[in-house]
């Protein structure tokens, strides 16, 4: 295809480089092109937050930013939460928490809550409901995913006040 | 909260983490969309813009010349069904019907109705051609209203539907109706039961369509290989129903289809009935390579099943003392563009919660120019429980009756006779409404308002579903390393996986930990009936127990001849083998040394001869109502439901309070929207308004514990009763608040604001 571009940007803390046509979303291109499906798309036009990933440092809906924009911008996904090999405070809580049943949503919701608690490491159960209020989860009722991420809150300061 | 004696379990009532966790919380986890296989074609759909028109030419010769289109098809590529009706898993369904309703035959039904789909390299060339494809119609005048379909002079949707009376007189035969079945159930006299009443108060109400809004869009990808054999990867609640229905429309022996479940991002009864893998199929034989078909979210509003809107009349006389002497319903549910709404359970559940000595049901199955409607969530019961659950609101009111005394002298018990005929046997209605008395909640003074222009009141209703039993199998083999890999054919939507492996680690003594449950494809394990009617913790369940009963008595076995002894001196027991002489062997050592004494034990379980006794739930919920803007905000939320035995605590809270979420949303703001056209006007996830966790408080929760006897740990299934009472607690509580009785679903601001003017 002729009117495809080569971008390139870092990606999990890699720079990647790829073809892609303008008309291509960030998610389009995550999931088809760079084989990373842990963004999911529910909705297509950014209602639904399950395609939530973090350009430069600001979480955003991957479905309703085009790749051409993303040239040499910084994009964290879901693959990237987990340090090697190890899940971070935030999948920990979901886990324990029971705070997923049928987990679609539960990518955009845990790379949400790691845009909250960079922003806000100690918020209150308000502040929780409104960062998370653009991701829909129909399964859970929303209780056990706000607690999930009152609990890794306070796992994160307890081990930053360890240092 | 335990109401009954409860046996220690080691293993049963424990929170361990669910087996699948790891993967769905690092994006791991493969579902239906994230499948690529070498050479895959992509696929659309052209749908209908029209709700209601005869298909008079299809030409795909635009689209079919289109660089990377690969082929093209139609209703007319499909396999006919003719007059017949198959036995699905879940009740006899016309396959014409169904073949219409996955690709429209001469006629559409309902706006987005799917009238033929492209292949092509990449999705936007197949979104290129389908636009390319021209369609042309004679746009026919839709009905969209249940109760003007059901008039003599209506535009008929299906000329090949007659009205199917059950229990009703029979209608005229030879007149094709939109009303597709016509119900009656009686009891008693209603006559009597009417003058023996003190006050008796009639009531209307209207519910719209809502969608069960599952996050996660339905897919496809399927293989017709060179041999014959097709291959179908999807999202799906049951793999073997969906094989048997690709199977029928594709008119190929179920044992030519193979259904791989992918792991599924929610149904609540949406995905049962499948719309894509027949479709996908046939693009798929026609060039040879796999082909994946996904829907839009706004296909999925426009296309699926949701749950009817209704219209419901009520009719109940209480005694001035608060005994209910008769009561009286009568339902029609808009079954969308074909028949079978689930308008007879709502008939069997309206009156379910109480002990009514006379009563009358009717109901009727209509067709309108919307989606053919699906379950969702205890199917039909939702709506006629916000007007039963209503209406004996009112009565208390009228009588100065407290309503939680009132549900304690009117509720259902063991033996008690629903209005359809059969006798309740163990249940635990009493207990929900007494837990509800008893809670935090409901002992704690109603919140004051935020400001003088709020208002706030308190509300409390009941709701009951049935649960089924059906069939499930479950296969068990013991690993050398002293572990059991579980194979069940349940799909797991919300954690089945963990409470099964449970059943069985607590049956055989051992942890958890130590089942590796997997959910296999429609020829890794035997048939299983969808992950549906809240039966996979109760019936598979049951499967996975007889599989470690299987493995229970092989062991001993296999110990006794490990000691040489007879087999009848050994016992399986607490986790081990023990045998004459004060031998003991831990099931961990004995697997270790399988290997030496004949070599894999495998344990089997099958189940569908148990059915459920019956779920039932008490809610109480504090509101707080903008008397400025109609806006009802949920201040608190308590939920008490009978569990029988909740095996994984955590995840039977969380049907209750997904379930009440649903419930809130229905309550008050989720409707389709349909204009004059029948165009649904609010097809996105922005404008079908589902609540997001801003909107709603922490849910408390009381689990319940009325063992079911039909179970081997007593558990009763959880998922749907907790979206049955929301509603009419919320117009309860909306009431307490305010003194106005909301009739008409969803409660959204503008509806209440115009009902406080008005009064």
């Amino acid at each position: 295809m002729s009117d495809k571009q080569v971008i390139s940007f870092e990606l999990n803390g890699e720079c990647v480089e790829f073809l892609c046509e303008p008309r291509q979303t960030l998610l389009e291109v995550l999931r088809d092109t760079l084989h990373l499906t842990g963004s999911k798309e529910g909705c297509s036009n950014g209602n639904c937050g399950a395609c939530t990933v973090l350009l430069d440092g600001r979480p955003v809906v991957s479905c309703l930013v085009l790749a051409v924009e993303c040239e040499d911008a910084r994009v964290r996904t879901i693959e990237s939460v987990a340090c090697d090999g190890a899940l971070d405070e935030v999948q920990s809580a979901f886990l324990e928490g029971a705070a997923l049943q049928c987990g679609i949503c539960t990518p955009g919701f845990i790379v949400q809550a790691e845009a909250l608690l960079d922003a806000n490491p100690n918020p209150s159960e308000d502040d929780i409901r409104f960062y998370l209020a653009g991701n829909l989860c129909r399964c859970t009722g929303y209780d056990k995913i706000v607690r999930a991420v009152q609990s890794a809150a306070e796992k994160r300061r307890e081990a930053t006040a360890a240092g | 909260m335990a109401t009954a004696d409860k046996p220690k379990y080691n293993v049963i009532g424990t929170r361990p983490i669910r087996h699948d966790g790891v993967d769905k919380v690092t994006g791991r986890a493969m579902y239906g969309a994230d499948l690529r296989l070498t050479g895959m074609l992509h696929a659309a759909m052209v749908r209908s813009p029209h709700a209601h028109a005869r298909i008079k030419n299809i030409d795909t010769s635009k689209a079919a010349a289109l660089p990377g289109v690969r082929a093209v098809v139609a209703a007319a590529d499909m396999p006919q069904q003719g007059d017949r009706h198959v036995e699905l898993g879940e009740g006899a369904v016309n396959m014409r019907h169904l073949a219409a309703n996955v690709l429209a035959q001469d006629k559409v039904l309902y706006r987005g109705h799917p009238v033929a789909a492209v292949a092509a390299d990449n999705i936007h060339i197949a979104e290129e051609a389908a636009r390319l494809i021209e369609v042309e119609y004679e746009v026919l005048p839709p009905v969209l209203d249940v109760r003007a379909a059901m008039q003599a002079d209506a535009p008929i949707l299906n000329d090949d539907v007659r009205t199917v009376a059950a229990g009703a007189p029979e209608s005229d035969q030879d007149k094709p109706s939109n009303i597709a079945k016509h119900i009656l159930f009686e009891k008693g006299s209603l006559d009597e039961g009417f003058a023996a009443a003190d006050v008796v108060i009639e009531r209307e109400f209207d519910t719209t369509m809502v969608h069960q809004g599952y996050i996660e869009p339905h897919n496809a990808t399927v293989l017709w290989n060179a041999d014959g054999k097709v291959t179908v990867w999807m999202s799906t609640q049951g793999s073997f129903t969906a094989r048997q229905q690709t199977a029928e429309l594709l008119r190929l022996p179920v044992s030519s289809v193979k259904v791989v479940p992918m792991e599924i991002g929610g149904g609540f009864g949406g995905k049962i009935s499948v719309y894509l893998p027949p479709v996908a199929a046939v693009l798929s034989r026609k060039t040879g390579r796999p082909v994946k078909l996904l829907m839009s979210r706004t296909d999925v509003f426009e296309a699926t099943g949701p749950t009817p809107g209704s219209h419901i009349r009520l009719k109940l006389g209480v005694t001035k003392d608060g005994k209910i002497t008769a009561a009286d319903a009568w339902v029609a549910f808009e079954a969308g563009a074909y028949p079978g709404s689930p308008v007879g359970m709502a008939c069997m559940c309206v009156f379910a919660c109480y002990d009514i000595p006379h009563a009358r049901v009717e109901g009727f199955d209509v067709c309108v120019n919307k989606p053919r409607t699906n379950a969702y969530r205890a199917p039909g019961s939702t709506q006629v429980a916000f007007a039963i659950e209503t209406v004996i609101d009112e009565a208390c009111e009228q009588l100065k009756l407290d309503p939680a005394e009132f549900r304690l002298q009117n509720a259902s018990k063991e033996g008690t006779q629903r209005v359809d005929g059969p006798n309740f046997g163990r249940i635990g209605m009493v207990e929900t409404v007494e837990a509800i008395k008893a809670s935090d909640h409901y002992q704690s003074p109603l919140p004051q308002p935020s400001s003088p222009e709020h208002k706030t009141g308190r509300g409390m209703a009941s709701g009951f579903w049935f649960n089924v039993g059906l069939k499930s199998s479950v296969t068990a083999t013991v690993n050398g390393d002293g572990t059991v890999s579980l194979v069940e054919g349940s799909t797991d939507i919300g954690g089945t996986r963990t409470s099964i492996a449970m059943q069985l680690a607590e049956t055989l003594g051992i942890a958890a930990e130590d089942v590796h449950p997997t959910v296999a494809d429609t020829e890794g394990i035997g048939y299983t009936d969808v992950t549906g009617g809240s039966r996979v913790t109760f019936s598979t369940g049951i499967a996975a127990v007889r599989a470690a009963e299987e493995l229970r008595n092989k062991l001993a076995a296999r110990a006794a001849a490990l000691w040489d002894v007879p087999d009848d001196q050994t016992k399986y027991e607490d986790g081990g083998v023990t045998g004459p002489d004060g031998k003991r062997i831990a099931f961990k050592e004995l697997a270790e040394k399988l290997h030496m004494v004949g070599g894999p034990v495998i344990g089997n379980g099958t189940s569908g001869d148990q059915t459920q006794g019956g779920a039932f739930g008490t809610h109480c919920v504090d509101v707080e109502v903008d008397t400025e803007t109609g806006k009802v905000q949920i201040l608190r939320y308590t939920i008490a439901q009978d569990a029988g035995t909740a095996i994984h605590p955590s995840y039977v809270e969380g049907q209750m309070q997904g379930g009440v979420v649903q419930g809130i949303g229905w309550a008050l703001n989720e409707e389709y929207f349909y204009d004059g056209e029948g165009a649904m006007r609010n097809a996105t996830f922005l404008d079908y308004r589902m609540p997001t966790c801003y909107d709603v408080p922490m849910i408390e929760t009381i689990i319940v514990e009325v063992p079911d006897p039909n179970h081997p740990y007593g558990v009763r299934g959880v998922g749907e009763v907790p979206i049955c009472p929301p509603p009419a607690a919320i117009a309860n509580a909306i009431h307490q608040a305010v003194g106005v009785r909301m009739r008409h679903l969803p409660m959204s601001p503008p509806r209440l604001l115009a009902k406080m003017v008005k009064a």
